[in-house]
């Protein structure tokens, strides 16, 4: 079972919502589709779907051509963001719901919304309520069972947790990657938060305005960005950029500044470059003996009780550092910053990648 | 699973076809047939060209039932549409008060169009109605039936009684669809009554404005029975609408050819109307979305 | 601006509470809030926290006791005559005035004068980085823009009580979050408002405010600040509702400054009275996988990569066992043992967070 897109793309009154699109969602795999909103996540999924038709390029299901196929004719399960489920029914008639279309029998049904329901952790006593008299996180597992007993073959999630509590959705995620092994099924989540897919693992599709700026195994997509967009989108908060020239041993940035290459950039060619690194690479202490230097100016601290986000004024660009411990700094207050060579991705003036962080072939 | 795209279903569709076609196209199709012949009776037809068209345009009685006509579906939308805006901005929103409202608003809605008429005919009457009988005592000079004003006085009140329920109802549907926090955000910018009705409840009631407007002048342009029950189109012609003239000159007089026109073109102007209504208010919708 | 004081304040929306499950805040809350600080009411849905915001606003009055402004009683007080500015979860904008209008609406109808509307909306204006599109209409704007433009009349009034955010950042995108809430983090220290942030997001919370205080049930469970939420919960539940994941509870017996969980010793910082209904309760933070044959055996269930650090999650018995482990640092090959940092570990009795011999 794969889902191959073809150069499929969608226009809508002139306006490109999806560039001609390439991938290949492979059996069995969980797949992020990573990107801020508006990027064009749910165009894509629901191209995926069948619930609109390409503009261009095909969609090939099992190596048949499916394009153009009703999503009511395609083993598809979605999930929304909003809590969809019938509410004149009970939770446990909503599940077995798609069950019935299909005329699975009796007997069957009941294994099977209770095996669901299981999954899901629905009780006996809420399988008889109607959804509406549920919590929320339980009128989204309602919908995440009903979507799970079609054994779909494709089961597309679009931002299923978003409207969830905090510890709620970290409870529900914790969950997801399991039903996700038990059901064999490709699983297409779709997601603002760089977070969330970190912690689903699997494939990671990042989408920056209606295009794929990278499509693979989600670790290796965090740690070797192939350009700065990719970066720019799964970095949470925001990955740190600066801009900077080499020539001869050192970078030069903004007025006349400068600083060594030192480490793995010093291997690097002459000319202009951007250098990022991510907010916990940024250290208010030296973290090594050769650690790139910078002046700042502190903006704001918030502090989260073990560890504390400062943002920086660095020239024109506003920066953040994650650091350990609690640092009440003072507005205002200068700081010396420092980043170690081996976690700055080096990115060229046309924003591909030059050379990744070389922690990150470490770890 | 596998289904395959055919045209099947267009034979599902079919029964609402004829159904159309019968109760739609064929007698519109029969008023034009009619509209350019002549007839003397015994099924014979005569070809009458646009004879029919030209007689119905000059005529001079029809005109001033058009401008009638006009005058009286701008009274009742300047009346209508405020009043039913301030009633359903005035009705409770929640609660038991609510429902009851609802159903009060209701009420004349559900009441067939001659029932109404008769009501009003007999409550406006001097000797035993009990609105003309009351201005009576008052002193008042009161009585449709003589008087061309008052004619028309209670030929629109009985309108604005039976028809802005609708308008209020269809407000209420709007106003219900904004959300609490809009509210408690005006009364936290100190926003008064006024600049709340302003800002957040005419711009919410916007759509549904539009079809209140569509609905109410498309009927009002319509009218015919409320006014023949109570007035028979009188005294004189003062209360003689479109609708009336039309039902005058095909069933009073059976000139069949000059009324199947009549109809027509009719039917043109509240088609034109109704477009220019639309595309007007949509326009400015739009316009205030730039 | 002004102190905030909650006088034996309790709600309920039923006239005749019965069951504690009636009262959406329980009898009865007193606190009072310093001038000036940043606040965050933090807990899960259905907690009370927008309750009690309302409360404040003047949008509920409660079914008991009072509230102050100051010296001010303002429980019978109107919304409008509260001085207050609240910003709510969905973006309130007037669809049909421009940018400009929407954001000087507030001070008009306070009667200020043309110019020194003016003056406010500019500079509010260039704080929400909304200068460009002032004079555009409302409408059509993205939900981002919008939520930028109720913020904006949130903070234009100068001379408020207290400025009260429900959720405010529920409808925007991660990377656009970060950047509002510092801007709003810079206001307050610039202007220093009375804020009080509503959130269930922990972050958000943490982060915003200088005293959280987290509630549960229609209770105040704990304020405190950022550090001591971490490093002291005064409740389980605090434990596990901030930190992610949250801390590890495990039931225990205590001798003396030694803790046994299902037969395995886990040593202590302090001496506590032994008794019923003990847990102890460790953060993933100060919790270390090792080899060898000290601490408490675990089987190893899952491992999440999150970028900055690992999430080993561990099964111990039939409880979950968190360990945070930071980047790059090796996941130890037969590591089948948990330890925790014995002066992080702490003790809970019914719930409820007890000190040790000598502790605070």
């Amino acid at each position: 079972m794969t889902l191959v897109l073809e150069g499929a793309s969608k226009v809508v009154d002139g306006e490109v919502w999806i560039h001609p699109t390439d991938l290949t969602l492979a059996k069995g795999t969980m797949n992020v589709l990573l990107g801020p909103t508006l990027s064009g996540k749910t165009s894509l999924m629901r191209l995926m779907a069948g619930l609109d038709q390409p503009s261009e390029g095909r969609i090939l299901w099992e190596g048949e051509d499916v394009t153009g196929r009703r999503v009511q004719d395609r083993k598809v399960a979605m999930v929304y963001q909003q809590f969809i489920n019938y509410p004149a029914m009970t939770v446990y008639e909503n599940i077995a719901s798609p069950l019935r279309v299909a005329g699975v029998p009796k007997a069957e049904i009941d294994a099977r919304v209770r095996e669901a329901a299981a999954l899901m952790k629905l009780n006996e006593r809420q399988l008889t309520r109607k959804p509406l008299e549920l919590s929320g996180g339980q009128q989204q597992r309602c919908a995440l069972a009903r979507a799970l007993v079609k054994n779909a073959g494709l089961v597309l999630l679009d931002e299923p947790l978003a409207n969830l509590d905090y510890k709620l959705r970290e409870e529900l995620r914790a969950e997801i990657p399991k039903i996700f092994e038990a059901s064999g099924a490709i699983f297409v989540y779709a997601t603002t938060e760089p977070h969330e897919a970190l912690l689903l693992g699997g494939n990671t599709v990042c989408l920056w305005q209606g295009r794929v700026s990278q499509f693979g195994p989600t670790p290796q997509v965090y740690r070797r960005p192939a350009d700065a967009t990719t970066a720019r989108v799964f970095s949470d908060p925001p990955m740190n950029f600066l801009a900077a020239e080499k020539r001869g041993d050192r970078l030069h940035y903004g007025a006349g500044e400068s600083v060594e290459a030192t480490g793995p950039l010093a291997g690097l060619p002459d000319g202009p470059l951007q250098l990022g690194f991510r907010p916990d690479h940024l250290h208010i202490a030296r973290p090594v003996e050769h650690a790139l230097a910078f002046h700042a100016k502190v903006a704001v601290t918030e502090i989260t009780g073990s560890e504390t986000f400062v943002h920086l004024d660095h020239g024109a660009d506003r920066w953040v550092a994650l650091v350990h411990g609690v640092h009440p700094l003072r507005y205002g207050a200068p700081a010396e910053i420092y980043v170690d060579p081996a976690h700055v991705y080096v990115f060229g003036p046309d924003e591909r990648l030059i050379a990744a962080a070389s922690y990150a072939s470490a770890a | 699973m596998n289904k395959t795209t055919n045209h099947r279903a267009w034979f599902l569709v079919l029964p609402v076809l004829v159904l159309v076609a019968f109760s739609a196209v064929i007698p519109l199709m029969t008023v034009v047939n009619y509209s350019v012949q002549d007839t003397f009776g015994n099924n014979e037809f005569f070809w009458a060209g646009l004879e029919w068209f030209e007689d119905v345009l000059s005529s001079e009685r029809i005109r001033d039932a058009f401008l009638r006509q006009i005058l009286f579906s701008a009274i009742i939308l300047a009346i209508e549409i405020p009043l039913g805006i301030v009633v359903a901005v005035n009705m409770p929103k929640k609660g038991v008060w609510s429902s009851v409202c609802l159903i009060l608003m209701a009420l004349p809605l559900l009441i067939p169009w001659n029932v109404v008429g008769t009501i009003w005919q007999v409550f406006g009457r001097v000797d035993i109605g009990l609105l003309g009988h009351t201005l009576a005592a008052l002193g008042i000079d009161y009585n449709y039936t003589r008087d061309v004003e008052d004619a028309w006085i209670t030929v629109v009140v009985m309108d604005v009684w039976h028809w802005t329920s609708l308008v209020a109802l269809l407000c209420f549907a709007g106003l219900k669809s904004i959300p609490d926090a809009y509210y408690q955000a005006a009364k936290i910018d100190s926003a008064s009554r006024w600049k709340v009705f302003r800002y957040i409840e005419l711009p919410k009631m916007q759509g549904v404005l539009l079809i209140a407007v569509l609905l109410r002048f498309m009927d009002s342009f319509m009218i015919y029975t409320e006014p023949f029950v109570v007035t028979g189109g009188g005294p004189g012609n003062a209360t003689t609408f479109l609708s009336i003239d039309l039902v005058k000159m095909a069933i009073g007089q059976f000139d069949l050819g000059p009324a199947a026109a009549f109809s027509i073109v009719y039917f043109l102007i509240i088609l034109l109307f109704s477009y220019v209504f639309y595309t007007v208010m949509k326009t400015l919708e739009k316009a205030e979305g730039k | 601006m002004a102190r905030i004081t909650l006088k034996d304040l309790a709600h309920s929306y039923s006239p005749n509470p019965q069951s504690p499950s009636d009262w959406q805040l329980k009898p009865t809350l007193n606190h009072e809030w310093v001038d000036g600080a940043a606040y965050a009411l933090l807990g899960p849905s259905g907690c009370g926290k927008s309750t009690l915001l309302n409360i404040i606003s003047g949008l509920l009055r409660p079914s008991q006791g009072r509230i102050l402004f100051g010296d001010t009683d303002v429980t019978d007080l109107p919304t409008a005559a509260r001085d207050i500015a609240q910003v709510f979860q969905f973006p309130v904008v007037y669809d049909t005035m421009t940018v400009y209008d929407n954001l000087a609406f507030p001070l008009r109808n306070k009667g200020a004068d043309a110019d020194y509307v003016d003056r406010r909306v500019r500079a509010i204006a260039a704080m929400i980085g909304m200068e460009d599109v002032l004079k555009r209409k409302a409408r059509g704007l993205t939900a981002d823009a919008k939520q930028k433009i109720s913020l904006g009349r949130g903070m234009v009034r100068e001379n408020v009580n207290a400025i009260l955010f429900d959720e405010p950042l529920t409808v925007i995108d991660p990377h656009m979050k970060w950047e509002l809430r510092t801007q709003l983090k810079a206001l307050h220290e610039e202007f220093g408002h009375t804020m009080i942030y509503v959130t269930h997001d922990q972050t958000e919370a943490l982060t915003f405010a200088d005293h959280v205080v987290v509630m549960s049930e229609g209770e105040v469970v704990q304020i405190g600040t950022p550090e001591e939420l971490f490093e002291r919960p005064a409740h389980t539940f605090v434990g596990y509702f901030i930190g992610s994941p949250g801390m590890n509870l495990l039931p225990a017996s205590i001798d003396g400054a030694m803790a046994t969980v299902e037969g395995a010793q886990v040593p202590l910082a302090a001496r506590y009275p032994g008794g019923q209904g003990l847990e102890i309760g460790v953060r993933p933070e100060f919790t270390r996988l090792v080899e060898g044959e000290a601490g408490l055996p675990v089987e190893i269930t899952r491992i999440e990569d999150v970028g900055r650090h690992k999430i080993i999650r561990t099964r111990f018995h039939d409880r979950e066992i968190n360990v945070l482990s930071p980047e790059g640092a090796p996941v130890p090959e037969g590591a089948r043992r948990v330890v925790f940092e014995p002066s992080r570990v702490n003790v809970y009795r019914d719930g409820w967070r007890i000190a040790g011999e000598g502790q605070a």
